[in-house]
């Protein structure tokens, strides 16, 4: 008997809640805002299943009803990785330690 | 072309980059590493997917330009933000991952086979159940979401929305959701999956609604899990590992950064969920409290003690965001460290409206962060400091937390701001904070209110120090 590839990627997902809990304790609580919005950041890697959608339909019409909501998503998406990213920047070039203030 | 098997490599490999960005949260010197780590996952997730899609034809132009416009929007408003206003752009951002979950599960609905899950009419069941749970999810995500940024943002009140019988009005429209997904298995009609998607919006915004201002770094942690968890669903649709592993890590994050902000408040996250939180709170303000004798001063009297002090303690709450006072602050902080005397600051874990929204503040007005201590960490030098200054904060300082079981704040953990010799408290008025009950600390022997803006009583005592 096979083993259906659902469980595997079951089993992906349940070893990364796994992972995430132990990673996620390890965060110093300073840290926590930063923590969420890096963590919104990444989970736009969704624009992953939007380029799919805008790029993979029928060629001959660009924007057909199922391609129109994959290009929707990918604004969407790309908002998010673009603002996530840089403003988790911004607010970790702010911390600083006693000894190199200016 | 890319073949699947490599793609999925890289897609793994991005997934690491992933855990290795929150691995890096662990400390501030590698944060920043931690956050390029993030950044490169991203760029190869995009890539292999543009590789493995292969399709260069006109259309790619397009995909190209759509990433940009959204990424300048991104990026504009990351450069424009002003740090106090962080809660709200983070509820913001959780809703365009909401949204755009919702719009990857209705492409995929609507044109099955470019995805390879059967064909519309005939979407094969897993794969249906998959997208409808990431569909739902996502919606739930979205209006959640859009609700906390307006309560967030002022334009809608913060005070609890509540009404007859919304608990089983939402567990009604719960259960409906699972009836319908059930529905549109049997049935793969259309239109059971646009009502799915629009009971979802209702649900979230039902499920938000009830919960008052002060509960709102739970609600943002749980609407962050659930953008995680409708991620991993729509990467469970379309069989993308790097979705699913990222899906869980914001998941779980979301759920233990709820945990975290529920016990810092003593409540059970059902109860939070539940709403109505401090809903009555202007019964009980008519009480006796005016009797009570409390000792104000200005910003000269403030100045005299804490030039006379040999260490001070600082306790900044969600009223230092408002008035936006941390700089000031900090320039006070710099006067009493130039007479030598020892600073450090004191934060409660749901201080603000976000968890580590007062440690943003604070870094953004240059305090270095090894002189800001978590809750557990000072709580014991209380006792030992000579003034302790309350910013902004209120209910996280109130001692009937520790003596009054009646109280609907006791057993919350709170800092034991009483304990220090003398205690400077600014705040506009007497007015009781979040949970609707009086402060005794306004009270106390050796409290002196500085009643007052919290910038403008600031830069006043900066004046008196000179």
């Amino acid at each position: 008997m096979e083993i259906d590839p659902f469980i595997f990627r079951l089993s992906i997902f349940i070893l990364s809640i796994f992972i995430g809990y132990y990673v996620v304790w390890s965060v110093t609580p300073s840290l926590h805002t930063p923590l969420m919005s890096v963590t919104n950041a990444i989970s736009s890697v969704i624009i992953v299943g939007a380029i799919i959608a805008a790029l993979a339909g029928k060629t001959e019409a660009i924007f057909n009803s199922s391609s129109i909501f994959g290009f929707l998503a990918i604004i969407l998406a790309a908002v998010n990785i673009f603002g996530g990213f840089l403003v988790t920047q911004r607010m970790l070039q702010m911390y600083k330690k006693k000894k190199d203030k200016k | 072309m890319l073949s699947a098997n490599l793609s999925a490599i890289f897609y793994l490999i991005s997934g690491i980059l992933f855990i290795l960005a929150l691995r890096g949260l662990s400390s501030p010197d590698t944060s920043r590493q931690g956050n390029y780590f993030g950044i490169t996952g991203m760029v190869i997730a995009i890539i292999v997917t543009f590789l493995s899609v292969g399709n260069f034809s006109t259309s790619l132009i397009y995909v190209l330009i759509f990433l940009l416009i959204g990424g300048a929007i991104g990026a504009f408003i990351a450069f424009k933000i002003p740090m106090t206003a962080m809660p709200e752009l983070v509820a913001g951002f959780h809703s365009l991952v909401g949204l755009a979950a919702v719009f990857v599960a209705i492409s995929a609905f609507l044109s099955p086979e470019i995805f390879n899950l059967g064909v519309t009419g005939d979407i094969k069941l897993a794969s249906l159940i998959e997208m409808s749970i990431g569909a739902a999810v996502g919606a739930i995500t979205f209006s959640g979401s859009i609700i906390a940024f307006l309560k967030l943002r002022g334009i809608m009140s913060g005070a609890p929305i509540t009404f007859f019988g919304q608990h089983y009005l939402n567990l009604l429209l719960g259960l409906g959701v699972f009836a319908l997904i059930f529905y549109l298995c049997i049935s793969q009609l259309g239109s059971i999956f646009w009502i799915l998607i629009a009971i979802s919006f209702l649900i979230g915004v039902l499920l938000i609604i009830p919960i008052g201002g002060a509960d709102m770094p739970v609600v943002i942690s749980m609407l962050n899990s659930y953008s995680g968890w409708a991620a991993a669903g729509i990467g469970f649709t379309l069989e993308n590992s790097a979705l699913i592993i990222t899906g869980a890590l914001v998941g779980s994050s979301g759920a233990i950064l709820s945990y975290i902000m529920c016990k810092a408040m003593n409540r059970s996250f059902f109860s939070v969920i539940l709403g109505g939180f401090g809903a009555d709170s202007s019964k009980q303000k008519t009480e006796d409290k005016k009797e009570k004798p409390v000792k104000s001063g200005n910003a000269e009297d403030a100045a005299f003690l804490m030039k006379n002090a040999s260490s001070v303690i600082i306790v900044p709450g969600y009223g230092m965001a408002v008035a936006q006072a941390q700089h000031a602050l900090r320039e006070m902080v710099d006067k009493l460290k130039k007479n030598e005397i020892k600073v450090s600051y004191a934060i409660h874990p749901v201080a603000g409206r976000m968890p580590g929204h007062m440690n943003v503040l604070l870094a953004e007005a240059n305090v270095p962060y090894d002189e800001v201590f978590e809750l557990e960490d000072i709580n014991n030098d209380f006792a030992n400091a000579d003034v302790a200054f309350v910013i902004g904060a209120n209910d996280v300082t109130n001692p009937v937390a520790k003596t009054d079981p009646q109280s609907p704040i006791f057993g919350m953990p709170v800092l034991d701001v009483e304990k220090c010799k003398s205690v400077l408290f600014v705040k506009r008025s007497l007015s009781p904070g979040y949970a609707g009950i009086d402060n005794e600390l306004f009270y106390k022997e050796n409290t002196l209110m500085l009643f007052a803006d919290a910038k403008k009583m600031t830069e006043d005592i900066v004046k008196n120090l000179e």
